[in-house]
């Protein structure tokens, strides 16, 4: 089947089985591995994507129900001059990450907590996070970087429009 | 000022936030275009005769190339134990051919142009077992009614020390002892494993894995596939998390280089979470029995602590660890008496490895447990009694009864300080409160006071290889046999690089985990990271300034002990005129600037700590809920405290995991009913609280940084805590002891107990 998927604001038509996970589109055929599979069940929230300004397990969605659709993954979120999105700045400075492979997916994450609530309290940040998984940092620093990220306002519950990116 | 000892943000960071790392999934390697992706075909059965194996009809099926079984293997030899004082007729098949011994167990492999073929290909594999009776537990592997390896005899891997002298307890007014199980968990680092292997024509393999250390990995291929291990290139890339599990090759990431021999293309291999969760390593799987006696005052004379270690099916590092458990069966007390017995047993499930701590969280959560149940016993604040049974503090070495010296410690002090944040005495208070009320929600207090042993010898011998190089751009390289998978070695090892030359942290690079640039190493494992590895480039870097002095002296016509160190510059001044010497990058630029050393401890150290937990128990649900962690973790002088908090974050996590609610279970048949995320209880962000961590630091002197290690500080001090907080939690209803995992249904079901109910 074919489908036209705008990924971090580049266009393309591609030819994709049907039964291809989104995830495994984003890094099989865009190329974007950043997205991580951690596990099958949807449960450890590693390939967490944003699609159409819904935070999504890209595992859980197939790429043809994407079709027409918008995906920003964590490639797409730097500015054009590299400049950090205001929750990768803040998972940096709280030390929010270790090994990195559930960085992506949570990093997406908190940006739908805080899209859904720009102040939320370590209680919030915890359940809002319940789908995310991470072996490494025990999550009390990735719960200070989403609380951290959110002084920076608004920005850090949004995505960059995808004209920006194209810039 | 020094960069030492301050929190300097990673330099590994922006990349990984930004494009993410590059585990060996994400691989675009030229050497592995058109790399065929392999499949494991699995046991579905604990054990049985294989009958059968029949590809036919998988071979059909689109994209398949090959699909190997035993017989395509017959020339490798099986793969003998990894240690010698283990039951030598245990190995273990590359792939089944006669007896399957645990579900998961490789029977065959398929290999796919295409990663969703293999999956539909390997369902197409037909698999006859006939069933055997599964051996699931150690009582029922030392009953040796089923063996796993007839040939052998007996079930029993190994054996481990005497049984305790008829009088060990004799004298004792009080003798407590309580059976125990310290479970089975799984490691689940979210990346789970993977390889890549690729032949060149000069008959080397380069293979990618992901593995806590190269060079040990590399050796075993090379035993195993009976290779000369230079034509063995192995690289680990970003490695995402692995907790022990990744310690050593997988049989799996050898026979990937088996593969792409066998099949002439180069082949990959990464497994699916369920396919993780029965294939990889497991941790702890201990069944313990502890007796503490002692006198009503609260000394304790005699501990003794005999236990079976279940390995699973074959053993792995999971056979040794109860010598570490053994070793430090005194912890931090100064007991007269100490005994240690252990057996390790096969089963049929999925083989023990190392998980975060190795054998010293289980002797902790025993010994601690222990103590508890000495002072609910006689009556006392289980504080008291650790007070009145630590060692005093030493600075000179300490030799335990088990044979262990520590280096250096002061727990007593250690328990203070975690009290005194905790405010122990005002959490009493409100406990008396609440029993006195009758509260649903009924609080408890646990605590914990450990010693671990961290940088010992891992069979690499208890050095450490590291080497340093200034370019002249300016830019400089440490390589080092450590191999970071989340510790930040990269921003670590330029700290100290940086502190003794001056170039900035951001100009140092540091390349690790490539056997061809990197021949010897130990790995990053026991937490011996910074304590070895570290030092060594600090080695390293002092011996990189002697070298540039040298040359510099002659260069600038000066005596070399003239000659020092200039940060700002960073190059070498003559004393007493700043700014006016020659740059490390200039030295560089006339002829190459390089050092490689190895640093050699004298000897492991022991950190220590104290944690206090504070939960709260639903007595009516059974639920617990860790309202709060209070740590003091010494681990010597601190690098930078971001990252050792970040590694004690991580091991409280898990500890308060095991002590909670993970578990891994198989039921009566071997069937494992843990096998995906959606079974089994990973700890989340919501089981949780932010942790209080209380500073100390007493530094060692095995090492010029002071270090000790600090990665397995958090499951060995936090697991006993949580669970002696939940027990304590509904103590004055009559409970004396729940293991772990300390379930909603475990506690609900002891509280029943206690009540005198069903």
């Amino acid at each position: 089947m074919q489908v036209s998927i705008t990924v971090n604001g580049q266009p393309r038509t591609d030819e994709v089985e049907p039964r291809l996970l989104l995830a495994h589109y984003l890094r099989e055929v865009r190329g974007l591995t950043a997205t991580n599979i951690g596990c099958d069940t949807t449960s450890c929230g590693a390939c967490t994507v944003v699609v159409d300004g819904l935070t999504v397990k890209s595992c859980t969605v197939l790429a043809v129900q994407t079709d027409g659709g918008q995906v920003t993954t964590l490639e797409g979120l730097a500015g054009p001059d590299g400049e950090l999105h205001p929750v990768q700045r803040a998972f940096r400075e709280e030390h929010g990450l270790q090994c990195g492979f559930c960085t992506p997916g949570m990093v997406m994450a908190a940006i739908g907590v805080l899209a859904d609530n720009p102040d939320p309290s370590d209680r919030e940040v915890r359940e809002g996070l319940e789908g995310n998984l991470c072996r490494c940092t025990g999550y009390h620093n990735i719960v200070r970087a989403v609380q951290a990220a959110a002084k920076a306002g608004p920005a850090a519950g949004q995505v960059p429009q995808a004209q920006e990116v194209q810039a | 000022m020094s960069i030492l000892g301050t929190r300097v943000v990673r330099t590994e960071d922006p990349l990984f936030l930004t494009r993410g790392a590059t585990y060996t999934d994400d691989l675009t390697d030229e050497r592995l275009t058109g790399a065929l992706h392999a499949t494991f075909v699995r046991s579905t059965v604990a054990h049985g005769r294989l009958l059968s194996v029949d590809a036919s009809a998988a071979l059909e099926a689109p994209g398949v190339v090959a699909v190997v079984t035993a017989q395509d293997v017959a020339d490798l030899a099986p793969i003998p134990p990894p240690f010698p004082f283990i039951n030598p007729a245990m190995t273990r098949p590359w792939l089944a051919s006669d007896r399957v011994r645990f579900v998961g167990d490789p029977v065959a492999v398929v290999l796919t142009e295409e990663r969703y073929q293999g999956e539909d290909a390997a369902e197409m594999v037909a698999v006859d077992i006939d069933p055997l009776p599964a051996v699931v537990g150690t009582a029922a592997a030392a009953s040796d009614e089923v063996l796993l390896f007839p040939e052998a005899g007996t079930n029993v891997m190994a054996s481990f020390g005497d049984p305790a002298p008829a009088d060990f307890f004799d004298g004792c007014e009080v003798v407590v002892t309580q059976a125990m199980v310290n479970q089975r968990v799984a490691p689940v680092p979210l990346e789970g494993r993977a390889a890549a292997a690729a032949w060149s024509e000069d008959g080397r393999v380069t293979v990618w894995c992901t593995n806590q250390g190269a060079q040990q990995a590399r050796g075993q291929f090379g035993d195993w596939l009976e290779m000369d291990p230079d034509l063995i290139h192995l690289i680990t890339p970003d490695v995402g998390g692995g907790f022990g599990a990744k310690i050593g090759a997988d049989p799996e990431y050898a026979f990937v280089a088996w593969l792409a021999k066998h099949v002439g293309r180069p082949v990959r291999w990464a497994e699916s979470r369920s396919e993780n969760l029965i294939g990889m390593l497991h941790g702890r799987g201990q069944d313990q029995v502890v007796t503490v006696g002692g006198r009503r005052d609260g000394t304790i004379e005699a501990y003794s602590i005999v236990f079976d270690q279940d390995c699973g099916s074959y053993p792995r590092i999971g056979a040794v660890l109860p010598t570490l458990t053994m070793l430090m069966a005194p912890g931090v007390y100064g007991f007269p008496k100490v005994h240690a017995q252990a057996r390790a047993l096969a089963t049929t499930t999925t083989s023990i490895g190392a998980y975060r701590g190795a054998g010293r969280p289980e002797a902790t959560a025993a010994l601690e447990r222990a103590v508890d149940l000495f002072a609910a016993e006689i009556g006392t604040d289980p504080a008291d009694v650790r007070r009145k049974n630590l060692l005093p503090a030493f600075s000179e070495p300490h030799t335990t009864p088990t044979g262990a010296t520590y280096d250096t410690g002061d727990y007593t002090v250690a328990l203070d300080k975690a009290l005194e944040a905790a405010g122990y005495a005002e959490l009493r208070a409100e406990q008396a409160r609440r029993r006195e009320r009758g509260d649903v929600r009924q609080l408890g207090i646990g605590m914990s006071v450990y010693v671990e042993i961290t940088g010992a010898d891992n069979g690499a011998g208890t050095g450490e290889a590291a080497s340093l190089e200034v370019h002249p751009d300016g830019t400089a390289t440490v390589l080092t046999g450590t191999s970071p998978h989340g510790q930040g070695h990269a921003t670590a090892w330029a700290m100290i690089a940086s502190d003794q030359l001056g170039i900035p942290i951001e100009k140092i690079s540091v390349v690790h985990g490539d056997t061809d640039r990197v021949p010897q190493g130990g790995g990053t494992m026991g937490s011996r990271s910074l304590q070895q590895g570290g030092a060594a480039v600090h080695q390293a870097a002092g011996e990189l300034v002697d070298l540039a002095r040298q040359r510099a002296a002659e260069k600038l016509e000066v005596a070399p002990e003239d000659l020092v160190v200039d940060l700002g510059l960073a190059g070498l001044a003559v004393r007493g005129t700043p700014g006016t010497g020659i740059t490390f990058a200039e030295l560089a630029a006339d002829e190459q600037l390089l050092v490689q050393t190895r640093f050699t401890a004298a000897a492991p150290t022991f950190p220590f700590g104290a944690h206090v937990v504070v939960v709260e128990v639903d007595v009516e649900s059974g639920k617990a809920e860790v309202t709060r962690l209070i740590a003091v973790d010494d681990a010597g002088t601190i690098l930078n405290p971001l990252l050792a908090e970040g590694q004690r974050h991580g091991g409280y996590a898990q500890g308060v995991a095991q002590a909670l609610l993970e578990e891994v279970l198989y039921d009566e048949d071997g069937n494992p009913t843990t096998s995906t995320l959606a079974d089994y209880p990973f700890v989340s962000a919501t089981e949780l609280p932010s942790f209080e961590l209380v500073e100390m630091a007493t530094p060692t002197p095995m090492n010029a940084l002071g270090a000790k290690g600090i990665g397995e500080a958090g499951t060995i001090g936090a697991t006993p805590a949580v669970q002696n907080a939940v027990i304590d939690a509904v103590a004055h209803l009559g409970v004396r002891h729940i293991d772990m995992p300390t379930t909603p249904m475990r506690v609900f079901r002891a509280v029943q107990q206690a009540r005198g109910g069903s």
